[in-house]
């Protein structure tokens, strides 16, 4: 009997998220089923896709613009804009201190790669500093340290990925914060407490592996 | 009340109304003191109701069935456990849309996808069964995966493209705006570039969906990346395209222009339905030919550029390391390769006699021409059958009827391509690369017949 009571759960459950997604102010979670005509009680096809620009004068079809889609305004292309370059392109405003980035990767980055950045292998998270000298022997040890030949690329990725249960939550300030620390612990910047980077001295760092990489000279021939 | 009031159809597919309208006379039997012997409750009830949508409400119906008494397998995944007659010609089968008007796979079909084992469950992959494929399409739902940062649920009512940098015009475009444009449809494979990894020093995985299985063709569908381009207007100093993902990674990888430009595809359907969720609904890059991770799903963003934006995946991961310590990059081609998917590793032969070899060969520089297959590890060959129409970086199917004479045997096969690039050994591509490059194994594959019939994965 208790087992049949049991049973009976999912009903409302599934009443409950009918309800749900049907309410106008919640955030759609499924698609409705397509509706029916009432004439034959086929069912309707899709809408037609709507052009969100069809009143946009200056998209006009005869330059091969076809008057779809529309401008993308400077705040729709800044809110995701996050992407940083080499050269310094993309950096965003702020700072922060080896010693600030120390709390902070001990707070949020150590449960996974390890209290000296060794990594956690059960977890799957990379060892992020040493192996330096090691990429040509037998067992190559690829880090931030050893291998990657620029610190932008520490710079972005931190900030839109990591920490991995919370992609995308730490400030510019942390973000700047937490590469002096790695870098320092690295040895590629100081490791003084007080070493400070930001736009500038991130763009000026050089990493040890910077001249590691050569183009793709595969062309499918057996030589390469 | 009847029920066709309490659950409308506008509410309720078939199988949903099936399933509460079972529910409600289940729940009218027991107030009215029913015992449990009297009810027929129990197999056959919930036909067309999958347990597993039941447990995503919170429930373990198998409780449930179990308490019935039956042993209660589950039907595989994509596949719905029908009631099975004893004669189907002695009564009716089930009722038409009983499926609720989108169909599935037979309840006696099983193959699904592996994952292979990595520690994160975020970031992980899982492989396409090829041994038991037909023809060069993957059905939808044994495509490869490779994530990053899990897979998102993205509604196509909100997600936007936006395209900017150095382009006359910043645009965005909604999911609608990129249906009303002109489109194309091409089948092309899509393969990670780690296919193999496994595999450079010593035969690791057992089976060719371990070995082989991070490739995967379909048919896309989308706009010409080409024709988005046009439209915002290119730059003189244009020579890079950042594209953007959506997902918790926010994946990004660097393209060049003349890629973009060429046969890259903003796609947005896979098989003639939209794409999948695991492969970038509702948005993806297709880069014909390229290393899988450059085709980014979800895609939210692309931002033209006079240089490579050196992201974390073109820097620390999907590079070459080569033997002198230095590391090749933006290597994006997927090398000439083909592979006997039938026999293959992990299969036993049941006996001597006639069996037809098969597999897939593909290119991503170009169509396949040829297809050699050897029985006795390389050194003599046959040409095998190229089913036809052979497409450029696609998968394409070969065939070669071969007779078992039960003595041991090494199967191999070889591909070369419309460009002239002849598929390597092992050997000759670890002369080149030595064993630490990681990705762009491409090398021949060999699968030994015992006298038992046993198929083994070797280095031959
Ligand atoms: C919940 C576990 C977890 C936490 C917490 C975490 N990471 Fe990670 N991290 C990972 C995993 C897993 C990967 C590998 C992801 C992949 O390969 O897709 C990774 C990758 C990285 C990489 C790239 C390493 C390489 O060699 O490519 C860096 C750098 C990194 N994390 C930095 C950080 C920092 C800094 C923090 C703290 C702000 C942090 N991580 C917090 C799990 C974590």
């Amino acid at each position: 009997m208790s087992t049949r009571k049991f049973i009976l759960v999912p009903v409302f459950i599934a009443t409950a998220s009918v309800a749900l997604a049907q309410s106008d102010t919640a955030k759609r979670t499924v698609a409705a089923l397509p509706e029916t005509l009432e004439a034959t009680g086929e069912r309707a096809p899709q809408p037609v896709p709507t052009s969100s620009a069809e009143d946009i004068s200056d998209l006009a079809p005869e330059n091969l613009r076809f008057g779809i889609g529309r401008p993308a305004t400077e705040e729709q292309i800044a809110a995701i804009d996050i992407d940083v370059m080499p050269d310094g392109r993309g950096y965003p405003e702020g700072s922060g201190t080896y010693a600030e980035g120390e709390e902070l990767y001990l707070q949020e980055c150590s449960s996974c790669h390890g209290e000296n950045l060794e990594g956690v292998a059960d977890l799957g998270a990379p060892r992020l500093i040493g192996g330096r000298g090691s990429l040509a022997s037998d067992a190559p040890v690829k880090t931030v340290e050893s291998y990657w030949p620029y610190a932008s690329t520490l710079f972005d990725y931190v900030h839109r990925a990591m920490p991995m249960q919370a992609p995308g939550s730490l400030s510019n300030d942390q973000v700047y914060a937490i590469s002096a620390y790695i870098l320092g612990r690295a040895g590629i910047t100081s490791d003084n407490p007080d070493t400070t980077l930001d736009k500038q001295s991130m763009t000026e760092v050089e990493m040890p592996n910077a001249d590691g990489f050569v183009p793709d000279p595969r062309d499918g021939s057996p030589e390469k | 009340m009847s029920h066709n009031e309490r659950f409308p159809a506008s509410r309720y597919g078939p199988v949903e109304r099936k399933m509460a309208e079972s529910l409600v006379e289940l729940e009218s039997r027991i107030l009215a003191g029913e015992t449990e012997e009297d009810c027929d409750c129990k197999e056959g009830m919930f036909n067309g109701l999958s347990r597993r949508g039941l447990l995503a409400g919170g429930l373990a119906m198998g409780g449930a069935a179990l308490a019935g008494g039956r042993a209660a397998a589950e039907a595989p995944p994509g596949a719905q456990e029908y009631y099975v007659q004893p004669d189907p010609t002695k009564e009716q089968g089930r009722i038409i849309l009983d499926d609720g008007g989108y169909g599935s796979r037979s309840q006696f079909e099983n193959e699904v996808r592996w994952r292979y084992p990595t520690a994160s469950l975020d970031s992980s992959w899982s492989m396409t069964p090829l041994a038991s494929g037909h023809g060069v399409i993957t059905p939808s739902g044994l495509h490869f995966e490779r994530h990053h940062g899990g897979i998102p649920a993205i509604d196509p009512e909100t997600h936007t493209l936006v395209l900017h940098g150095m382009v006359d015009q910043p645009m965005r475009f909604t999911m609608d705006d990129l249906k009303r444009l002109p489109a194309v449809s091409r089948l092309h494979f899509i393969e990670c570039s780690g296919n193999g990894l496994t595999e450079w020093v010593e035969p690791t995985l057992k089976t060719v969906q371990g070995t082989h299985g991070l490739t995967s063709t379909s048919e896309w569908t989308g706009v010409r990346l080409s024709t988005v381009l046009e439209m915002a207007g290119i730059q003189d100093s244009a020579a890079w395209i950042l594209a953007e993902g959506a997902d918790a990674a926010v994946m990004t990888r660097s393209v060049p222009i003349d890629k973009a430009m060429d046969d890259a595809i903003l796609a947005y359907a896979q098989n003639g339905e939209a794409l999948r969720p695991e492969q970038g609904y509702p948005l993806r890059l297709l880069l014909p030919g390229y290393e899988g991770n450059t085709h980014i799903k979800w895609l939210r963003r692309l931002e033209v550029s006079d240089k490579p934006f050196m992201t974390r995946e073109e820097t620390s991961k999907y590079t070459d390391l080569m033997p002198d310590g230095t590391a090749r990059q933006f290597s994006m081609e997927m090398d000439t390769k083909s592979v006997i998917t039938f026999p293959s590793g992990a299969m036993k032969l049941p006996r001597a006699g006639f069996y037809e070899i098969t597999g897939l060969a593909w290119s991503g520089r170009g169509a396949i021409t040829r297809v050699e297959v050897s029985a006795d590890g390389g050194q003599t060959w046959q040409e095998a059958q190229l089913e036809g129409p052979v497409l450029p970086k696609c998968h394409t199917r070969f065939r070669l009827p071969w007779t078992w004479t039960g003595e041991e045997a090494v199967l191999q096969s070889r591909a070369v391509d419309d460009t002239g690039s002849i598929q390597p050994t092992l050997q000759e591509l670890v002369e080149v690369r030595g064993t630490k490059s990681v990705y762009h194994l491409n090398a021949i594959q060999s699968w030994h017949i015992a006298a038992n019939g046993e198929v083994t994965n070797v280095h031959a």
